[in-house]
């Protein structure tokens, strides 16, 4: 029996998880080396129109959850016993024949109103009992493919005891043209690059968009005017403005702070660069950096203490942390090479970083305080990572060499494991993920 | 955001030596004479003139040169740079109707960020020789691309080594 029906749509779904004893888990921090083999027959479609969706929805559920390295897809022509409704028993018999571990059920409908409802069951088939509550959503049938990952992270979250992340959206900056004549205009897509959508022409060179930490809104650096200029755009009406009007010659590397009311950013007077602070609300600007040196690439903790950066004080870049209201920085990376754009954990517990060394560039983790570097990729020129909602994936760019070398998204898990290409039309680089979606 | 068709951005990009915009890479020149308080609006025609002539643009940009290069993740100026620099400054002493933005670049060795910073230090140390040199500071504007405008395409060091540079471009000054 489906206990929780939230008709409302896509609104605030929580719902606790049963703190009894849960047999099926994976352990993500014991490092998952075996995916988990699950199945997911096609959700019935309970109206006759609903038959498409229903398909389609199952396929992203799959190709989320397959798509994580953690979990293996049964494929149908395997499955022994079709699932043609969904409060029917299950024949746990079946499921345990072909070493399905998980099972997920489904169900499609269309609403006398309009809207589609997506009902979902997840098994642990060993234990031959369910795993959570079902749940059921309810939408408008443009919101399909948010509903599957809404129902693809309920199930890594229920398996893996961790956040979800397939509800969430990616900033990046498209690419296209000859390499020293490129085009650069902003988009957003799904995470996994499914409905793009441009969000300023090609007229003028944008990079490194940065999301707000409610997702409605992101600051980006724009040569609108012909010099970098940090702007600030609003997603629902696509309205953008400048940050503010700064003495200097560049802003840039703008992020907000955890709370949305502060912008951290660089600023470049007379070829020296430092960061500071802006309030949204009032404009007043702070200065958090006092240094000959480049100071940039600031980065909050998730608590807001904290600001993560880059500087070449010491003759090289280097990575510190200092308080957020400024003050003293203490240097953390101490590897060989030169470490930049770190950036924050949503969890708090890594900071992510693009090293280079010996004509290498490389995407790694280390803690907070610098300790445990992980490098998690190598190539000729990788950079600029960006956190999951639930930092255990990073994506950053990925670029290729010469003439012909174009830029691309890449992921990755923090473990170093099932490095992926994103899909995107056409060239890509400097993604920005979303906090997860409401 | 200002909008053209994207025949202008061509025409901007293949303009660019005649042209008298600072935004020499978009078609956000109008925004960029604004911005800089700078030369007029839109994208203009310069009259760049003939090499040979010692008061053209084209003079300054052939004869003198009108670039230094770095060494890598460097903002110091060579010798080589700094004779250059003399020449450029003697120029725009003996030019006072013509303004300029000192343009700062970095090869792609490096983070995007941190390119940024580096172009406008090299931009930086280029203007603060110039000034140096006599020319007035309000004539002088730095703009840093980082590494989005490279000028060599290929991915060693003979095309690092154009790419790391600071090019003096000549606007039009109130007499022209």
């Amino acid at each position: 029996m489906i206990r929780t029906i939230l008709a409302a749509a896509l609104a605030g779904l929580m719902i606790p998880l049963n703190a009894g004893a849960q047999p099926l888990r994976l352990e993500l921090d014991q490092g998952v080396i075996e995916p988990l083999p699950f199945a997911a027959p096609a959700f019935v479609a309970e109206t006759p129109d609903a038959g498409q969706i229903a398909q389609s929805i199952t396929q992203v559920v799959i190709a989320d959850l397959a798509g994580t390295g953690l979990f293996r897809e049964i494929p149908p022509s395997a499955h022994i016993s079709p699932v043609t409704s969904f409060d029917a028993p299950v024949s746990f018999a079946d499921w345990k024949a072909i070493n399905a571990q998980a099972l997920v059920t489904g169900a499609v409908g269309v609403l006398a109103d309009g809207r589609i409802s997506v009902k979902f069951r997840l098994y642990d088939v060993f234990s031959e009992s369910q795993l959570g509550d079902g749940l059921q959503f309810a939408g408008t049938p443009a919101d399909w493919r948010r509903i599957a990952h809404k129902v693809a992270d309920q199930v890594y979250a229920r398996i893996t005891g961790e956040g979800g992340y397939f509800d969430s959206r990616v900033v990046y900056v498209s690419e296209s043209g000859p390499k020293d004549q490129r085009l650069k205009r902003l988009a957003i897509m799904d995470y996994d690059g499914a409905n793009v959508q441009y969000l300023t022409d090609a007229s003028s060179i944008v990079i490194a968009p940065r999301f707000s930490p409610t997702g409605d809104r992101i600051l980006y650096t724009s040569f609108e005017t012909g010099f970098p200029r940090i702007k600030l755009m609003d997603l629902a009406t696509l309205s953008s403005r400048a940050l503010a009007e700064l003495s200097g010659n560049m802003t840039f590397a703008p992020r907000f702070s955890p709370d949305g009311g502060t912008v951290v950013f660089s600023l470049e007077q007379n070829g020296n660069t430092d960061i500071y602070a802006m309030q949204l609300s009032t404009g007043q600007t702070r200065q958090l950096t006092n240094a000959p040196s480049i100071e940039t690439a600031p980065s909050y903790s998730p608590d807001g203490r904290f600001i993560v950066f880059e500087s070449d004080r010491s003759g090289t870049q280097q990575l510190y942390v200092m308080p957020a209201e400024g003050g003293e920085a203490t240097r953390i990376s101490f590897g060989e090479g030169r470490y930049g754009t770190p950036v924050w954990s949503p969890r708090g517990d890594l900071i992510a970083f693009t090293k280079q060394h010996a004509g290498r560039f490389h995407i790694g983790v280390m803690r907070t305080d610098g300790s445990e570097e992980r490098l998690l990729t190598a190539s000729f020129l990788d950079e600029g990572p960006t956190w999951a909602p639930n930092g255990r994936v990073i994506m950053f760019t990925r670029e290729t060499p010469g003439a012909t070398g174009g830029a691309q998204l890449y992921s990755v898990d923090i473990t170093g494991r099932n490095l992926r290409r994103v899909a995107t039309e056409g060239s890509a680089s400097d993604p920005a993920w979303s906090p997860l979606l409401p | 955001m200002k909008l053209l068709p994207s025949f202008l951005i061509v025409v901007g990009a293949v303009a660019l030596a005649a042209c008298n915009n600072p935004d020499r890479y978009g078609a956000g020149g109008a925004g960029a004479g604004a911005g800089a308080g700078g030369p007029g609006a839109g994208i203009t025609a310069g009259v760049l003139g003939d090499p040979n002539d010692p008061n053209s643009v084209a003079y300054f940009n052939q004869r003198i040169g009108d670039r230094v290069h770095f060494a890598v993740d460097q903002s110091t100026l060579s010798p080589e740079a700094q004779q250059i620099l003399i020449r450029q400054a003697m120029w725009l002493n003996q030019h006072p109707n013509y303004t300029a933005i000192i343009e700062g670049h970095a090869d792609e060795q490096g983070t995007r960020e941190y390119n940024l910073a580096l172009g406008a230090r090299r931009a930086s140390a280029v203007q603060q020789f110039l000034i140096a040199q006599g020319v007035a500071p309000n004539r002088l504007q730095t703009v840093s691309y980082g590494k989005e405008r490279p000028l060599a395409v290929c991915s060693d060091e003979a095309c690092y080594a154009q790419n790391r540079r600071a090019v003096t471009v000549i606007g039009a000054g109130a007499g022209v």
